[in-house]
């Protein structure tokens, strides 16, 4: 296998460039796809027989809340790559998952929270997939935090990596915690292999909302990159060129 | 080895390490921590006594008895073997009802003099209720409980058919 299109990638000025040219056409799609899902999802789409019009949160909760599990699982698998083969564009976008990814990770655990009092009855309980999540928002204050602790770069770089992995632990744990305990929380909804568990005159504007908060986190993921190769790269001589 | 291979071999390290430490970890909490227990688990005597805990199950059809002009209302848990009569003051969630799960939160207290022998009384200070992860629109259940009713009642039919000489 020819692996030198990903070297060319893996090099600064060529993932900058990528980076600037992919933005919008991840950016503006996804903010259509949307607002698309949230009209379908408030008004077009039927009331659940037993939630009623309360079961709409759903389609920012369910996407938010796999957002926040895959954008982890990038950021271990890129902090991985970079501390294996010392590849400084991978640790790069390792960091620039971090911001977004808390992101949605407030906005699951927010979502939920404002779900959870009417139909529930409360705001917050210590059930395993709520208690799974709120670790899961620790991990990445906690990848921040220590990132932001040291001035070397390539430091930060290595340390929050283990970080990154060592939380790694905890994805799966989130995405069965609902299997193995029997909890509050209910089952999974959406299904890769096998039926879904929602109706498919439901199913929509979940799924274009999924790929919307996918793309939108891509758009964003490249402007995090661009920052990260900015302050990175900023004696290399391309940049200035480039700048200048 | 070269340093790649050290590298690659301290990242599977750490994976390892810290899957299996996860792996007893929750091995461990399997056993001791439940969110809720049922009401055959207190029968069994695996209820706390004197400190609460978390009871689920699901509210008894026709149990559930208001009293006017205040927030006391009273019902049955069940799982279907075993039954505890809950009491809470308080506001009750909105998906609070008749043959709903529910999860809540008490303490075990003397059975008062008006209920049944042998029944279990559970001082609430919270009520969750439980939902699964079926969405549908109204009439989609509504016909699926139609197909399950006729399906029983064919299903009954026949074997009384059967059954009949």
């Amino acid at each position: 296998m020819n692996w030198v299109w990903f070297h060319k990638l893996a090099s600064p000025p060529t993932a900058y460039a990528f980076a600037r040219a992919l933005r919008p056409w991840l950016l503006w799609p996804s903010i259509l796809m949307m607002l698309w899902a949230s009209y379908a999802g408030l008004f077009v789409v039927p009331p659940d027989y037993q939630q009623l019009d309360a079961y709409r949160i759903i389609f920012v909760h369910v996407p938010a809340a796999s957002m926040s599990l895959m954008v982890y699982s990038m950021m271990a698998i890129a902090a991985g790559i970079g501390l294996i083969w010392h590849m400084k564009l991978a640790h790069a976008v390792a960091a620039a998952c971090v911001l977004p990814g808390t992101v949605f990770t407030v906005l699951a655990l927010a979502t939920g929270a404002i779900w959870g009092k009417p139909m529930w009855g409360a705001w917050w309980a210590w059930d395993p997939r709520l208690t799974t999540e709120l670790i899961l928002l620790f991990l990445y204050l906690g990848y921040m935090a220590l990132r932001a602790s040291f001035d070397d770069i390539g430091r930060a770089d290595r340390a929050s990596a283990v970080l990154a992995l060592v939380g790694l632990v905890n994805i799966p744990i989130i995405k069965y915690s609902v299997v193995w305990w029997n909890s509050l929380h209910q089952g999974k909804t959406l299904s890769m292999f096998g039926k879904s568990s929602i109706d498919p005159t439901m199913v929509a504007p979940l799924l274009v909302m999924l790929l919307a908060f996918l793309m939108f986190f891509g758009a964003i993921l490249c402007d995090g990159l661009c920052a990260q190769i900015l302050r990175r790269e900023r004696h290399a001589q391309w940049l200035l060129k480039q700048v200048s | 080895m070269t340093p790649r291979h050290r590298r690659m071999l301290f990242v599977a390290l750490i994976l390892l390490a810290v899957s299996t430490a996860a792996g007893f970890l929750l091995t461990a909490l399997n056993g001791n921590v439940q969110y809720n227990i049922v009401p055959s688990d207190v029968f069994a005597g695996k209820a706390p006594k004197d400190r609460t805990f978390r009871l689920g199950g699901m509210v008894e059809q026709g149990s559930v008895k208001r009293e006017l002009g205040n927030l006391q209302i009273q019902f049955v848990i069940t799982d279907f073997a075993h039954e505890v009569t809950v009491r809470y003051t308080g506001v009750l969630p909105d998906l609070f009802r008749e043959g709903q799960g529910v999860v809540v939160r008490g303490k075990l207290v003397e059975p008062t003099a008006d209920l049944p022998q042998g029944q279990l009384l559970m001082l609430a200070d919270e009520v969750l209720a439980k939902h699964d992860e079926n969405y549908m629109p109204p009439n989609v259940a509504e016909s699926l409980k139609k197909t399950h009713d006729v399906r029983r009642m064919q299903e009954s039919t026949s074997g009384s058919a059967t059954a009949a000489p």
